[in-house]
């Protein structure tokens, strides 16, 4: 599996390290909704097909990736810097995770 | 003259002798010869013994298929087993062992299984070794005490003790079209898209590429096909943007089309030539793939069919046309198809009589006929051979009447004379790579085969592995894959190579088991037999994957590839349904065994980065003891002749508490904070304020994950307005650089913060002791440092002895203590000139042991506290949790959970028996040393403490607070270590911190 780095180029998916789903975003940290942040911390999208994924390229230039990946068949159909990205909004995401 | 090489014909290079040992006796044979055609040159037929019963093999197949012929290559100590013979090229001085026999291959004593082989049948150790037994010998005892004398008597080769002294190597390799198989339509394939420009690789697993050019006896382009295949194969190697490799398999497709292969670049030679591993291994990344892997022949299912002299039908043609080797002298042939007669007439040309053409069809062609007759010796159209004849090698076949259509056998058997029974049962295309890339193979009823999958990756097949089995459909299918694969339209089929060939009708008879009595073997390898499957078929197996688990048909090294089908057929017919129906198993890489070392490639032996500190040179010369934290290798001990370890830290401990010690603190994991954002975002990932910290100040930090748990603690200094030096411990520094780096990148990207790791730039030197401040008053200039210009935390910038440095008072020992860092290059320079320095107040220094007890007489926590699994509140640092902002952790730390009084909680421990204490040791309330139980909680660090005189050691203990003052023992039974201790304060020594303020 090649993952290609805005950064660095195409490089071999053991120069990554997996940060896990991209579809999270930080409730606000002055929330104490409880519901909220447990679907932050341990709810985990798990599709079979295409996947909103965050990967560091932490055996090169250490960027944080949002990489579009088929859980299916590894084709990764984008790559941008998590800086830039959009990643955080996605309409899959289940209630509880989206309210914050 | 070898018995039976033929006059003339054949690949091999006569005049080259190539001497060889089998079973320790001399042979020889040709250059291009395998073990097996040299063998079978010399007469020899008997070659294993097989798995279960011992009974004896002979080879069936000329290649990569062969589920008898194995062989074990001795080279000194070193042992290879399970080689094929049928892919073992001789050379001078080649040793080879017979597997699975003893004595001898000949007189073989495990052959007495055959006499118990009604109770050996599928599922025999499920059965056997469940139930109760009486006596003294019950359950797993017995099993245990059978277990030994069956492994002994079932089994393949043993593979040696030696070390492999092989060298392996590993080689990424870039291409546009990777072409499998070299065949007539790989050879094509790779011209046709090597013209288009495409850079080409042409993967060949045998040593000569050609595929069955090599043997087929066609006419190419008015050429021999094998010469036709050898001079397209040197314009291929002429070409700058072909890479041939063969004695290449290509044995795995893995997504985004990279294919592993394994190289055996040695493995013909005696010894590898310099430079030249044993094998490498290819991870082969391509735009787009030809698959160009031909086709398997399939045994015909009968009694007796693995008797030596059994062979399939194509594997005599190439032994007959490659080898120039006859695989008997009376040949009779059993077919339900046409490729058989094509055998024949080679066999029959090369020498060999023909005394029986035996086809199960009744209405065979005009063409075979007329071939049949050719040929000479009995044709026997509507009948099946029910037996063979003979000990350790076929004397003769026994015949009978069928109908074909419903496989009933009529009429009295006759027996045929004959040393040699060819056996073709149709053609499997070679699907292996395909069915990985692909989705489910499809049944074509015409060829009774699964033909290849529809792709799921960049992939194009040509030939027979499409069902194609004539050479002029293999050239016009390889000429356009390799078009295909390399994205090119343009190319002209009136340019193909001509081919002169027999017409031959590839579909058989649905014939693919004989019933009549007696042993007839579906897996060869394992000795699976027909009659294997039905049982597994009236016990319930029902599903092809639990059929194949159960019997362990295609689970041998061969992987099936000569019964997988006929395995499936009767499985099919005993269930009532088409075969397609039934279903096939997934064929999952390995396509063939790879060896481990190429795999391993150069990554052997221990391989993890060593990690040293500047001082490390000085530490050793200096008689430091180490040992391994993580990568890094620290002092445990500086210890004096005579020394044991307790007494050299005992003594380190008390030369700093009553003086001044050195400790190398140079692995602590050390991030530069930088940015306006820097303090804002401390405040975020620590649990207390960072942003209001002085410039030239230092505090103590404790960061928690999200969900609550501590992640780290350590000092952060602030340098600067925007600039601070954060410290994270030595184990930690990895995983606290990725959270920081994930939560500026994923979480809060608006911040400006920049994070720099720069644990390796700085190297640290921790000075502690009462007489500390005095060693750096008489070596530190630039700065003043007594209590004024540097108070507790404080921080200020001198010179030692002409280096910079920078030094932070802060403790870890609980005495007045400095950390001086100074740029890594001067870390040895600026050690050395505090040793100096030091040398008059009588300055020791110290390793990770004293340090470790100093931290546990004042209860700091480190790796074997913060472990994941407890709170602040649990190491009593819950003062340290802001209640004015919110933080990492902030929202999930005060869970029910996570504020439960009896969670376990740091405790001190102190042992009442005056007897070392052993971290890992359990906390118990009563002592059972027969039947240990009850556990509290664990010790997760120990040490005898020179300042209380006992053996004391910190725990986490459940509901530990209130247990405080109260009696417990430890419980060890691996270590055999019980006893009675006292439950105390985690804060042994001076709590009050009198000392590191002073």
């Amino acid at each position: 599996m090649l993952i290609t780095c805005p950064y660095c180029g195409p490089r071999d998916v053991s120069e990554y390290t997996y940060q896990g789903d991209g579809n999270r975003t930080r409730p606000d940290p002055a929330s104490t909704d409880q519901e909220v942040w447990n679907a932050y911390v341990y709810d985990r999208l798990n599709p079979a097909g295409e996947h909103h994924e965050i990967w560091q390229h932490s055996g090169g230039c250490r960027a944080h990736l949002a990489v579009t990946r088929n859980t299916l068949t590894h084709v990764v159909s984008s790559v941008s810097f998590a800086r830039d990205a959009g990643h955080k909004k996605s309409d899959s995401r289940r209630k509880t995770g989206a309210k914050a | 003259m070898s018995p039976r090489r033929a006059i003339s014909g054949g690949r091999i290079d006569r005049l080259r002798t190539i001497r060889f040992t089998f079973d320790g006796r001399p042979f020889t044979g040709h250059a291009g010869d395998t073990l097996a055609s040299a063998l079978l040159a010399n007469g020899v037929t008997l070659f294993a013994r097989s798995f279960k019963y011992h009974r004896p093999r002979g080879v069936l197949t000329a290649g990569i298929d062969e589920p008898n012929a194995l062989v074990t290559v001795l080279s000194g100590a070193v042992r290879e087993p399970n080689i094929p013979a049928t892919m073992l090229e001789i050379y001078d001085g080649l040793n080879v062992a017979s597997q699975n026999r003893f004595p001898s291959l000949a007189y073989d004593v495990g052959a007495l299984n055959q006499l118990g082989s009604k109770v050996l049948g599928a599922g025999f150790y499920y059965k056997t070794f469940m139930g109760p037994v009486i006596g003294p010998l019950k359950g797993t005892r017995f099993w245990m005490f059978c277990e030994w004398f069956i492994r002994r008597a079932a089994g393949l080769g043993s593979a040696g003790l030696e070390k492999d002294p092989s060298r392996y190597e590993r080689m990424n390799a870039f291409c546009d079209v990777l072409v499998v198989g070299s065949g007539p339509a790989g050879l094509i394939a790779a011209k046709a898209a090597s013209d288009s420009g495409a850079r080409v690789m042409l993967a060949e697993l045998d040593a000569t590429p050609g595929g069955s050019a090599n043997w087929s006896g066609e006419t190419i382009d008015g050429l021999p096909a094998a010469e036709w295949a050898a001079e397209t194969l040197r314009d291929l190697k002429a070409r700058e943007n072909v890479r041939v490799l063969p004695r290449t398999t290509v044995w795995g497709y893995y997504d985004g089309n990279t294919l592993s292969a394994v190289e055996r670049v040695a493995d013909h030679r005696n010894t590898p030539a310099k430079g030249e591993p044993r094998h490498r291994h290819w991870t082969i990344r391509t735009q787009s793939v030809v698959l160009a892997t031909g086709a398997f022949e399939r045994p015909l299912v009968f009694p007796g069919n693995d008797r030596p002299g059994v062979m399939l039908a194509g594997a005599a043609l190439r032994y007959v046309n490659q080898y120039g080797v006859l695989p008997g002298q009376k040949i009779a042939i059993f077919t339900n198809n046409d490729s058989a007669y094509h055998t024949a007439e080679a066999l029959k040309k090369a020498g060999a009589e023909i005394v029986a053409m035996v086809d199960v069809r009744d209405d065979t062609s005009v063409a075979g006929r007329e071939i049949a007759r050719e040929v000479g010796g009995e044709y026997l159209a509507g009948h099946a051979v029910v037996a063979t004849e003979g000990g350790a090698q076929v004397s003769g076949i026994k015949v009978q009447r069928i109908n074909a259509a419903t496989g009933a056998l009529s009429g009295d058997p006759r027996s045929i004379h004959a040393d040699c029974l060819l056996v073709s049962g149709g053609w499997s295309p070679t699907i292996h790579l395909a069915s990985q890339a692909g989705l489910k193979p499809e049944w074509d009823n015409d060829l009774q085969a699964f033909l290849p999958p529809k792709p799921t990756q960049n992939w194009v097949g040509a030939g027979a592995f499409n069902g194609s089995f004539s050479t002029e459909k293999a050239i016009s299918e390889g000429h356009a894959a390799g078009l295909t694969a390399a994205g090119a339209t343009d190319g002209k089929a009136d340019e193909l190579p001509s081919v002169d060939a027999d017409a031959f009708d590839p579909n058989p008879a649905p014939v693919f088991e004989i019933k009549a009595k007696g042993k007839a073997f579906v897996d060869l390898q394992h000795d699976v037999t027909a009659d294997d499957v039905r049982l597994a078929h009236r016990e319930g197996f029902v599903s092809v994957e639990h059929l194949k688990r159960y019997t362990t048909l295609g689970m041998a090294t061969d992987q099936g590839k000569t019964s997988n089908i006929p395995g499936l057929a009767i499985m099919a017919e005993t269930l009532g349904k088409p075969i397609p129906d039934v279903g096939t198993t997934r064929f999952r890489a390995p396509f063939a065994p790879v060896s481990v070392g190429s795999l391993a490639g150069e990554r052997y032996g221990d391989i993890r980065p060593e990690r040293l500190t500047p001082m490390y040179d000085w530490h050793v010369e200096n008689g430091a003891e180490f040992y391994a934290a993580g990568l890094w290798h620290r002092p445990m001990i500086y210890g004096l002749s005579g020394e044991s370890v307790e007494q050299a830290y005992v003594r380190e401990t008390k030369a700093v508490r009553g003086g001044v010690g050195l400790v190398d603190v140079s692995t602590l994991g050390k991030i530069a904070v930088q940015g306006p954002d820097a303090g804002a975002f401390l405040d975020r990932v620590y649990t207390n304020m960072f942003s209001t910290l002085a410039i030239g100040k230092a505090r103590y930090g404790l960061m928690l994950r999200e969900d609550g748990f501590v992640l780290d603690d350590g000092t952060t200094w602030r340098l600067g307005e925007h600039d601070f030096l954060m410290t994270t411990t030595t184990a930690n520094a990895g995983k606290v650089m990725q959270h920081l780096e994930y939560l500026l990148d994923v979480v809060w990207p608006e911040l400006k913060v920049q994070l720099t790791s720069v644990t390796d730039q700085w190297a640290g030197a921790a000075i502690s002791g009462p007489k500390s401040r005095d060693v750096l008053a008489a070596c530190v200039t630039g700065t003043k440092v007594d209590n004024d210009a540097l108070p507790f935390m404080g921080i200020v910038y001198g010179e030692i002895d002409g280096a910079p440095v920078m030094i932070c008072r802060l403790s870890f020992s609980g005495e007045l203590a400095y950390e001086v860092y100074s740029g890594a290059g001067h870390g040895t320079h600026v050690w050395q000139a505090l040793i100096k320095a030091g040398e008059p107040f009588a300055i020791v220094p110290y390793g990770l042991e004293a340090l470790g007890t100093m931290r546990i007489e004042k209860g700091h926590v480190t790796g074997a506290e913060i472990d994941g699994r407890t709170t602040a509140r649990d190491l009593h640092l819950d003062w340290m949790l802001s209640k004015k902002k919110p933080f990492i952790g902030s929202a999930m730390m005060d869970r029910e959970g996570l504020v439960a009084e009896d969670r376990l909680q740091l405790v001190g421990i102190v042992s009442l028996d005056n007897r070392p204490l052993n971290g890992g040791a359990h906390i118990v309330e009563e002592l059972d040393e027969a039947n240990p139980h009850g556990s509290l909680g664990h010790l997760t660090a120990a040490c005898y403490s020179p300042s209380l005189g006992k053996y004391i050691g910190l725990a986490l203990v459940k509901g530990g607070k209130a247990r405080q003052g109260t009696r417990a023992f430890i419980s060890d039974p691996l270590r055999k270590r019980f006893g009675p201790v006292e439950i105390v304060s985690h804060h042994f020594f001076d709590p009050e911190g009198s000392r590191m303020h002073g």
